[in-house]
């Protein structure tokens, strides 16, 4: 007979296959641990009695998987985010990135985008804009258009602003954002160079020679598999001494592309590709 | 059963292993003064893992840990993402993630939003511990102001392991020690000055191989 733990494994997969069957979604590399928490949190939030239950109605109505999505996507994030990474960016990667006469840069796994806006504002002080494309893709098309959007609680301003001045920013923060009852809208002309697409980790290609690619805390969700797939696709993507800024507490230490980068700015998991032998 | 982990067992113990692995702690407000009194109990060579929750500040700095290193003859460190849990060794979880433990016995982190306002928190390290480490696991809720950690310990029990709480009057805030015992049968009630010497004679603890 099965135990507790082997039929939550057991459920899970089968909740799994099942969304890789029916709407081409694929989980299964998904670090289980938070993934079960996630799973459970919505058994219980829709008042279902197993994992099980979930799969009639994943399987027959795509608003209920779409919430399951939604449930995937959910990470806290801030603008200027660890400012200590932020300012790093500005004081040394962009001298370099000032070299190029056109920059493209890829937020990959970019959720509601408040790191996208934050980079932009970055590169505009820096007189580095007008040369860059910035490309933000993410999975998720609700999130997508959140971060399309440029629109976040008004409430959340006061810590990004406080991020912003640890972030090394010397303007007024107030200038990029307009507050309306409950909600502040990020300046139109940060957008200008910014692309929001939808694009998968797991299945989908390169699409463009990138300069920097910024991905944190997306693969801590992912198991080690899944993640040399990625991380071997931001190695093909990266041009000749490009830049890799992971999550503070992620690292290349235990991946299969670590010999082909150099720690850069490591505290910051800033790397940058190696130079070809 | 999951293989057990490779330690050093003195001979009169060949044969069998111990009977638990891992303790997870997690405890909030007045947690320093509580880990300062508990820490420097465990000497070098402890045959189980520690694993801390300490609700805090997102202040991106590993204070804690070096803090409990310099009190502690085993190693202190916040663990990356897939680091491999081992024994004689205390883990920190980093402020702002939670940290989880996946069944192959490796640590992983999210961002996922906070538990009871709290990243990292107790619950989500507990209920992964759970399921993990089973009846090899010990949870234990120190002082603290919310009620994080009450469900965690009460999973770990359902799961067969072993639940500590802090006598609730030795707490400097007695919120959290008491909202776990409300939420479970917990085996033992414990005052902080003994915790320590609890926790060191669980290394006799042993079983022998099934």
């Amino acid at each position: 007979m099965l135990n507790k733990i082997e039929t939550l494994e057991f459920e899970v997969n089968m909740l799994l296959e099942a969304i890789l069957f029916r709407y081409g979604y694929d989980f299964r590399h998904y670090a289980r641990a938070s993934l079960e928490r996630r799973v459970l949190n919505r058994v219980q939030l829709s008042g279902l009695n197993s994992i099980s239950d979930m799969i009639p109605r994943i399987m027959h109505e795509p608003n209920f998987f779409n919430l399951f999505l939604k449930d995937m996507s959910i990470t806290v994030t801030e603008m200027f985010r660890d400012p200590f990474v932020f300012k790093q960016i500005r004081d040394s990667v962009f001298t370099q990135l000032k070299t190029y006469s056109r920059v493209n840069i890829w937020h990959a796994g970019c959720a509601t985008g408040e790191e996208v806006y934050s980079m932009a504002i970055m590169l505009k002080e820096e007189g580095l804009l007008k040369r860059t494309q910035i490309y933000a893709t993410d999975f998720n098309n609700h999130s997508l258009e959140i971060a399309a959007k440029g629109i976040y609680p008004a409430g959340k301003m006061k810590q990004f602003t406080e991020n912003y001045i640890n972030s090394g920013g010397r303007e007024s923060f107030a200038d990029y954002y307009q507050a309306k009852y409950e909600c502040a809208k990020l300046t139109e002309s940060l957008k200008e160079h910014i692309t929001f697409a939808n694009h998968n980790l797991i299945k989908d290609q390169v699409f463009a020679q990138m300069h920097l690619v910024m991905c944190r805390n997306v693969l801590i969700y992912f198991d080690q598999n899944l993640q040399n797939r990625v991380l071997d696709l931001f190695k093909q993507s990266l041009i000749h001494r490009g830049f890799l800024i992971l999550g503070d507490k992620e690292s290349l230490d235990f991946s299969a592309v670590n010999e082909s980068f150099d720690k850069y700015q490591y505290p910051e998991r800033i790397y940058r590709r190696s130079a070809y032998v | 059963m999951s293989p057990l982990i490779n330690i050093s067992i003195p001979s009169a113990f060949t044969g069998v292993a111990l009977m638990y692995e891992v303790i997870v702690i997690g405890v909030s407000a007045g947690g320093l003064h509580a880990l300062a009194q508990i820490i420097p109990e465990l000497k070098k060579g402890y045959p189980l893992a520690v694993v801390i929750v300490q609700h805090r500040l997102n202040d991106h700095n590993d204070f804690l840990a070096q803090y409990l290193n310099n009190l502690s003859e085993l190693e202190v460190k916040e663990p990356q993402a897939f680091e491999s849990i081992l024994p004689s060794h205390i883990y920190v979880a980093p402020a702002g993630y939670h940290l989880l433990i996946e069944r192959n016995k490796k640590f992983s982190l999210s961002v996922d939003p906070p538990i009871s306002y709290s990243i990292p928190s107790i619950d989500v390290l507990f209920q992964s511990a759970a399921i993990c480490y089973q009846t090899k696991l010990i949870g234990l809720i120190l002082t603290g102001a919310n009620s994080d950690g009450a469900d965690g310990i009460k999973t770990i029990k359902e799961y067969g392991g072993l639940v500590i709480v802090q006598e609730p009057s030795t707490a400097e805030v007695d919120f959290m020690p008491k909202a776990a015992i409300n939420s479970t049968d917990v085996d033992h009630i414990i005052p902080l000055k003994q915790i320590g010497v609890f926790l060191k004679q669980l290394e006799f603890n042993r079983v022998k191989h099934e």
